[in-house]
């Protein structure tokens, strides 16, 4: 019931702010609450209707029949009503306020400091509870069955790949493996929600986007394999894909380096006057790095588009959150800096879809930035070198890893849908299997790449002092051919 | 951070407050937009010449961005005086205080296919963006196969001794940057080398650290072509011929590297005198060419000795050059303590310095 009255007085809130929004009603009301108190006070119809837009939104969606929105706003319309300042003095208050850079500032006889956080956590926005049924009143883009089975045939495929290369790694056979166990939602739901057309500058954990974008089980395996045809032709450890075809930069180690350079991708876009996003990922430790406030504040700044989409699955490998940051987590980062920022469930498919497509649409239209945390949970360990049960307990990953799961949770509302059987499980699970298995056996058969391929793409023509050493090395080798692998083609 | 904020704020007036250093070569006064000598040709200082280059870059390529703190106004040091107000406030634009956004921002602009002209407002304050030039933009290109590149990206920062700009206004850390693959580093001696240079590093499809003398910014007036002209990288200048010695300098130190030439001639000892322009990568042909005609190699610059692109190039020629070399190779440099205030002229690597170098090397 609670949060029911929650939900209800936050609709509130961003109905009263569209409204002001299209027929130019001036908010002179100090604080978001008694304004919601005061629109409700006016007896202005609260709006039931849980499937149909509001009569404005169908101009700003297009004609998309595939995706439907039931609100338009999100619920973080509440964080642009407080943000906007000049709500917070009115005209005749001019001796009351300090005239400063930025806009007026009302004084105050009072001496408050801010709390350090809010009273109450910022809500996870949900569609689908724990054994996925749709939540009452819950507003979200709707999904249609073909989208959905390829969502959830793409989660499938994502959780058996990492299954299959996280054992061929314990074998031996490639170096390195990561895998996303836990975080398949926030991975697939969210890259069915963007345009091929969006640009994504990935941390590591977001395989499933590139899955989505249609790079191939042969393509994964010869990326691990790093051998002649990955893109990457051999230079960095497995994982770190990237595919110019799929508009999928290249996977760098450092974390959070990627997300300023999302805000210059993303206003290039902008200038271009594309009609496209630039969508960047990183998880909980990447919030604490320099790179993450400089990208927030740039984006704020410059008005950028792009979509930070930050999975916050608990670890940082063996950090908790709470040896990571203070106050509510992520999500209340973005108001500081200017920021629509909003916090879903990040288990729920339907709500990662349905905040990311919103997002999304927002940015481009709006040209600004947003803040997506995704509450999720990694459930397998950092990667093939860590062992997270030496410090989590086992029962936690358990309960992530069952109760929790969010391919299980779609699953459930996709077969209920009638979408879905086991038969057609059956088949998907081991086709993709096949398909894999195939792969690798082709990926490890392939020749390395050249050696020349290691003095390429340094520079876009090669220097002198790396043909001389080229050279040196090549006569190096012929005295000394055992120091060398055989399998590197000369 | 704030109190830096503010020191780094009063570069605005650093120009006026420049003390005189003589640039050989050129006339010691100003002589902003006088006239021109011949047509199309007029007396530039540096900061001038950086700043017509901006102008042709932006005018020639409409993708192409010029950003960083405080450009909009025209710049601390007026590079970037009236970009703005030509091409608009969304392709010249101020940036946030933060030399790793600046950076990060310019990657992924150019990796979309813009030139992003990132300016870092002093070359003591880019080392916040140093994993981001380091990590990433060197990187770019390489790790990816091919496939993405950051090559439009090109980072202008004024460095070295200014007079009085001590520990954080006064650095040159091209060293550090010179051990990076994948990105070049240019530094200029002269209005007309900048222009030429700097045009140059923003067409170059890699990325570029461009180290702007910012000494020379009101000092150093030369003739300026006008028209769109580019000066090739990776190529190094005999600046003056010579057959006894060979020095190697780059950016401001040119000039002082210079006077002990005309110094030493009068004491009839010849010197060839050559400007690195591009450190890396450098043009080691050029230098063996000559340490192997001269049989002597002298390198100064402003940056500790210790650890210096001096010590790269020094060991080069001895692989080189060893059974040439009359004597041991010189260093005349930056003495390895922080950058001194007050005791500037003691840590410099002056005239008289390399005067002396010149003749024990000589008289070895």
């Amino acid at each position: 019931m609670t949060t029911q009255i929650l939900g209800r007085s936050r609709t509130n809130l961003h109905l009263h702010k569209n409204l002001s929004f299209l027929l130019g009603y001036l908010v002179s009301k100090s604080t978001a609450t008694s304004s919601s108190s005061s629109f409700q006070s006016g007896g202005v119809p609260f709006v039931k209707c849980r499937h149909a837009p509001p009569p404005y939104a169908s101009s700003l969606l297009g004609n998309n029949s595939a995706t439907r929105l039931c609100f338009w706003r999100s619920e973080s319309t509440k964080a642009e009503a407080q943000l906007d300042l000049q709500h917070y003095v009115s005209e005749d208050e001019d001796e009351q306020v300090i005239d400063f850079p930025g806009g007026k500032v009302a004084f105050t006889p009072e001496m408050t400091f801010m709390a350090e956080s809010g009273q109450k956590r910022v809500p996870c926005y949900r569609v689908l509870d724990n054994n996925g049924e749709p939540v009452t009143f819950s507003n979200y883009v709707q999904v249609s069955k073909e989208m959905a089975v390829k969502m959830y045939s793409t989660m499938i495929t994502l959780q058996t790949m990492d299954n299959i290369f996280y054992e061929v790694q314990r074998q031996g056979r490639i170096s390195f493996y990561l895998t996303s166990a836990g975080e398949e939602a926030v991975n697939i739901a969210s890259a069915a929600a963007l345009s091929s057309d969006d640009i994504i500058l990935p941390q590591y954990r977001e395989p499933g986007v590139l899955m989505w974008r249609g790079f191939t089980p042969q393509q994964f395996a010869d990326q691990l394999f790093g051998n002649t045809n990955d893109f990457g032709k051999g230079r960095q450890m497995p994982i770190h894909y990237g595919s110019k075809k799929h508009n999928y930069l290249t996977v760098s180690s450092p974390i959070a380096t990627q997300l300023p350079q999302a805000v210059g991708a993303a206003y290039s876009l902008k200038m271009e006057g594309k009609s496209a996003c630039a969508v960047t990922y990183c998880g909980d430790g990447s919030t604490s790095e320099g790179d993450f406030h400089a990208a927030l504040n740039f984006a704020a700044v410059m008005e950028a588009p792009v979509v930070f989409i930050c999975r916050n699955n608990g670890w940082a490998i063996s950090t908790p959150v709470e040896q990571q940051f203070r106050s509510d987590g992520i999500v209340v980062k973005g108001q500081a800096y200017g920021i629509r920022s909003i916090r879903v469930d990040g288990n729920d498919a339907l709500a990662v879809y349905s905040a990311v497509h919103t997002a999304r649409e927002m940015a481009i239209r709006e040209k600004r930035p947003v803040l997506i945390e995704a509450l999720t949970y990694r459930v397998g360990h950092h990667s093939t070198s860590d062992d997270s049960t030496k410090y989590r307990p086992v029962d936690e990953i358990e309960y992530w890893k069952m109760a929790r799961n969010p391919v299980n949770r779609f699953k459930r509302w996709v077969e209920r849908n009638g979408w879905w059987s086991e038969k057609d499980e059956l088949e998907l699970r081991s086709r993709v299997r096949e398909q894999l298995l195939q792969a690798i056996k082709a990926a490890e058969k392939e020749q390395k790449p050249p050696l020349e391929d290691m003095f390429n793409d340094v520079y876009d023509q090669l220097p002198s002092n790396l043909k001389e050493q080229e050279r040196e090395l090549r006569e190096t080798m012929k005295k000394h051919p055992s120091d060398y692998p055989s399998d590197v083609p000369l | 951070m704030s109190a830096a904020n503010l020191v780094r704020r009063i570069g605005g007036r650093w120009g006026s407050l420049v003390s005189q250093r003589g640039f050989s070569t050129t006339p010691t006064s100003i002589i902003e937009n006088g006239a021109a000598a011949e047509q199309g040709v007029k007396s530039l200082n540096l900061y001038s010449a950086i700043n017509q280059a901006l102008h042709t870059a932006l005018d020639s390529d409409p993708r192409s961005y010029v950003f960083g703190e405080d450009v909009s106004f025209g710049g601390v040091f007026r590079c970037t005086t009236g970009l703005a107000d030509r091409f608009g406030k969304s392709r010249v634009f101020n940036t946030p205080l933060c030399e790793q956004g600046i950076i990060g921002f310019g990657i992924g602009l150019a990796a979309m296919g813009n030139r992003a002209i990132a300016e870092i407002q002093f070359a003591d304050y880019i080392f916040p963006a140093f994993d981001q030039i380091v990590n990433e933009a060197a990187k770019f290109r390489y790790r990816s196969g091919n496939q993405f590149n950051c090559g439009g990206l090109t980072i202008r920062a004024p460095y070295g001794a200014v007079g009085h700009g001590g520990h954080y206004h006064s650095q040159s850390p091209e060293a550090f940057f010179c051990h990076v693959p994948g990105i070049k580093v240019v530094i200029p001696r002269s209005p007309r080398q900048a222009k030429g240079l700097l045009l140059s590093c923003i067409r170059d499809p890699n990325p570029v650290v461009f180290f702007e003398p910012k000494w020379l910014y009101r000092l150093a007036v030369e003739e300026v072509p006008e028209d769109d002209y580019m000066l090739p990288l990776s190529e190094a200048e005999v600046v003056r011929q010579g057959s006894d010695i060979t020095l190697v300098g780059w950016g401001a130190q040119l000039s002082i590297m210079e006077q002990a030439c005309l110094d030493a001639e009068k004491e009839g000892i010849s010197c060839e005198l050559i400007d690195l322009k591009t450190l890396i990568p450098w043009d080691k042909e050029t230098v063996e060419a000559s340490v192997k005609k001269t049989g002597r190699l002298l390198i100064s610059h402003e940056a500790p000795v210790t650890g210096g692109f001096g010590a790269e190039i020094s060991s080069s020629i001895v692989e080189r050059c060893f059974s040439r070399l009359e004597a041991p190779v010189s260093r005349v440099c930056g003495l390895d303590t922080p950058f001194p205030l007050v005791f500037e002229p003691f840590y410099m690597p002056t005239k008289n310095k390399i005067l002396d170098a010149i003749k024990s090397t000589v008289d070895y």
